[in-house]
């Protein structure tokens, strides 16, 4: 929670303020002091009032799978270890090499898990109509973008939409946030 | 027991295996191939069409290797198994299958993993099959709940053609370990027909004609399998036959991997990059992709092969280089797959006194060369065949070929068998071959063994044959005992070749006798090439390479009714069991009780 800061006015009269409150209120300066020292403490919540429903509470999300298709894309592909490395120094034939474990690993592992397949069946480049009623979470307006369908422009990018994507099932101990374990030769 | 639902098949092959399965009632039903679940990487559990057929037992530091159905599993069947074992390969089992066949060790003593450390546990060739079997079996259950077990099913298991009466009956004891109480089996490359005929339907007929010879190549990840059906007509319908086989090569896909990696560490280190055994496993890893892809696109002139750094800095550690076309060719095509006459004959590896414990992998990578030699030697496998027209000239002539295994997918290796056999061919004055299409090289011995189920059951048309060898006792001839000089040895046949099931024949001449309570064993021969003696000829000389000795075979009479010690006369007689197993019987002359006889153990020990 960020507070914005007050005007130089507003903070001289508060100095005044605070410097009697402190003075004479003990309670009031024990406050100040945890203030000072770096430990600032909400003033005590007020007694809950009975509340006939629960408030909804925000799930928190499951980061295993995602964990996981980073754990299998390094695994077969080691796309890990390329992202996490710094490549501006090496060459194009040395980022080439590199991207080519990456690549051969990596769509070998996304073809055995996902079904992806582009949103528009037209080739890019080409003129596109879209009628009143389109669906623009899989149809994105760029340019001039205004006036009322139907629109008329051009096939930029065909988008892709993942049809179907499964994963291993996890089974046993394990934990997820490791995505490759470290190597001891013995 | 519960009533069997489906029909199964199960290719339990050296390097994966795969289960095909379809309803016994179902009137148009197609095999379908069942994806195995299986753990992939740790603690990750997925289904795939192919089990890799590898045991990795874990170190007691890496925990349970959970399944879903079992959290405490201590070892992995499958695709975790065989990359895990790449980076501890003490402790992987791999190719079984080839040990089982192996006529040189004890095949159920607990000898896998070769070498293993003393805290690495140990099974036996037959266990690790019924491991795998096993593992089918829990998988189908957990995929498919309680209702039909896979052991009560009515399973096909296949078997190289090649493989001897031992191996056939050693794969069977591991299917019986693993609870399959209702298996037969089948060959190999009769499976990958029926596969063929189960997907051309009715109209199978209209393509394979009387005197049509259909060669099946198989050529997987780490055997080569030949052999040849023909087709006769009696009484005015198609009837098919298996006429030959071929010897038992271990030569494969994984060779030929192995082949482009070391053509490709030598280019390294003429460049000054060294590789460990790690990197040579992953760069033969990169060659077969590299391979493949060369040798499925005739554009393509070099594919680039890199070799990722072992550590987390993917770039300025990975050693860069490629494979050219020129390489691939040379290496595969010419290497594998030499161009070579009609009369070339393999390479033999002299026979040392002194055997390391290891597989005996083909002394020849010429493939084509086995081919010559497997079509030579069966010339004549047509001239004695009921209604089949008898072929003339230096070879067998097929006029089909059926591809089947990984290796075969290669557009530019067909090519290479294809123009080579033709070339045979034509010398021989005889039509060339064309190829049948085949089904998907991987599944096909799967799906065909779940469609022979059916056949079996009447809904189908069966390839007969029998057994594909002739079967040998030997027996010492009598002669005065001269110092220094073996007793020469005759080979009496006990059991024809082409045997049928159910047929049995006995040896009404030749008596042997047995001593009560003590183990007797005989030496024991099999031929796939000699089709014409019949159970009691006895051999007193034969060509080399006719007869190939196999493990030694042993009777044990019990002592009821008799005197420990005493000599008892018997005869031998054979049948083929309706599992497909040679069952090699000892009948006493005097029997005790009606029907009395001793079953005689195949594959005692090496």
């Amino acid at each position: 929670m960020t507070e914005t800061a007050l005007p130089f006015g507003a903070r001289f009269s508060l100095a005044f303020a605070a410097f009697f409150a402190v003075l004479f209120d003990g309670a009031f300066a024990a406050q100040v002091q945890k203030l000072k020292s770096g430990a600032p403490e909400l003033p005590p919540a007020p007694e809950p009032e009975p509340e006939p429903e629960p408030a909804p509470v925000k799930e928190e999300r499951n980061l295993e799978p995602a964990l996981q298709l980073l754990s299998l894309l390094q695994r077969e592909g080691r796309l890990v270890d390329f992202l996490q490395q710094d490549i501006v120094d090496f060459s194009d034939a040395d980022v080439g090499a590199a991207a080519r474990v990456v690549h051969d690993g990596c769509a070998k592992a996304l073809g055995a898990h996902a079904k992806l397949e582009p949103l528009r069946s037209e080739n890019e480049g080409a003129r596109v109509t879209l009628e009143a009623g389109f669906n623009a979470a899989a149809v994105k307006l760029t340019g001039n973008v205004s006036g009322k369908p139907p629109f008329s422009g051009v096939l930029r990018h065909r988008g892709w939409r993942a049809a179907s994507i499964e994963l291993a099932e996890l089974v046993g101990e394990y934990d997820a946030t490791v995505l490759a374990p470290a190597e001891v030769e013995l | 027991m519960s009533e069997a639902r489906f029909a199964v098949g199960i290719d339990l092959g050296t390097t994966h295996s795969a289960l095909a399965a379809v309803e016994l009632e179902s009137e148009q039903g197609h095999p379908e191939v069942f994806a195995v679940p299986q753990l992939v990487a740790r603690a990750s559990v997925e289904a795939r069409a192919l089990l890799p057929s590898f045991v990795y037992f874990a170190h007691e530091s890496e925990g349970a290797l959970s399944l879903p159905w079992d959290k405490d599993r201590t070892f992995a069947v499958g695709e975790f198994a065989r990359s895990r074992g790449v980076e501890s390969p003490v402790r992987l089992v791999s190719s079984a299958k080839s040990w089982l066949s192996h006529t040189g060790i004890d095949r159920r003593a607990p000898v896998l993993p070769i070498g293993a450390p003393d805290d690495v546990e140990r099974i036996s060739p037959v266990e690790a099959s019924w491991r795998y079997l096993d593992h089918l079996a829990e998988a189908w259950q957990h995929e498919r709940g309680t209702d039909a077990p896979l052991p009560e099913q009515e399973v096909v298991l296949t078997v190289p053609a090649s493989f001897d009466a031992a191996a056939r009956d050693l794969t069977v004891e591991a299917a019986y370990a693993a609870g399959f109480e209702n298996v037969t089996l089948l060959e190999e490359p009769q499976a990958a027909l029926y596969a063929w005929i189960e997907s051309a339907g009715e109209s199978w007929r209209s393509q394979l004609s009387p005197g049509d010879v259909v060669l099946v190549v198989d050529i997987g990840g780490g055997t080569t399998d030949f052999s040849a059906i023909t087709c006769v007509e009696r009484e005015g319908s198609l009837e098919l036959y298996r006429i030959a086989v071929g010897d038992h090569i271990l030569l494969g896909g994984d060779n030929m991997d192995l082949a482009l990696a070391h053509t490709v560490k030598q280019k390294l280190a003429e460049a000054g990059a060294e590789l460990d055994r790690w990197q040579l496993g992953a760069l033969s890893h990169a060659c077969r992709a590299a391979k493949e892809k060369l040798l499925g696109d005739p554009d393509a002139t070099a594919v680039p092969v890199v070799l990722p750094s072992r550590g987390s800095q993917l770039l300025g550690g990975s050693i860069r280089s490629e494979l050219t076309r020129e390489e691939v060719e040379r290496v595969i095509v010419e290497g594998f797959f030499p161009v070579v006459e009609a009369n070339a004959k393999p390479a033999r590896r002299a026979r040392s006194a002194l055997t390391q414990l290891g597989l005996p992998y083909a002394a020849d990578p010429g493939v084509t060369r086995h081919l010559a030699d497997f079509l030579t030697r069966h010339a004549g496998a047509t001239h004695q065949l009921d209604g089949a027209r008898a072929q003339g000239g230096s070879l067998l002539r097929p006029t089909w070929v059926l591809f089947n295994g990984g290796v075969v997918k290669a557009p530019a290796l067909r090519e290479r068998v294809i123009s080579t056999l033709n070339a045979w061919l034509e010398a021989d004055a005889a039509a060339p071959a064309r190829v049948l299409p085949g089904e998907d090289p991987d599944l096909a011995v799967a799906r065909g063994a779940a469609y022979y189920a059916l056949v079996r059951r009447g809904r189908g048309l069966r390839i007969r044959g029998g057994t594909a060898r002739a079967y040998y006792v030997g027996i010492e001839s009598p002669m005065p005992a001269v110092p220094g000089i073996e007793p020469p040895i005759n080979a009496l046949c006990v059991a024809p070749f082409g045997l049928e099931e159910g047929s049995e024949v006995e040896l009404p001449e030749h008596q042997l006798g047995v001593v009560v309570g003590e183990p007797v064993s005989f030496r024991f021969f099999g031929s796939s090439v000699r089709r014409d003696d019949q159970a009691g000829t006895e051999l007193e000389r034969w060509a080399p390479g006719e007869l190939e000795e196999l493990s030694p075979i042993e009777i044990t009479l019990p002592a009821e009714g008799r005197r420990e010690g005493d000599v008892v006369p018997v005869k031998l007689g054979a049948r083929v069991t309706p599992v497909g197993t040679l069952l090699l019987e000892a009948v006493p002359i005097e029997p005790l009780k009606n029907d009395e006889r001793w079953k005689i153990e195949l594959s005692v020990r090496a």
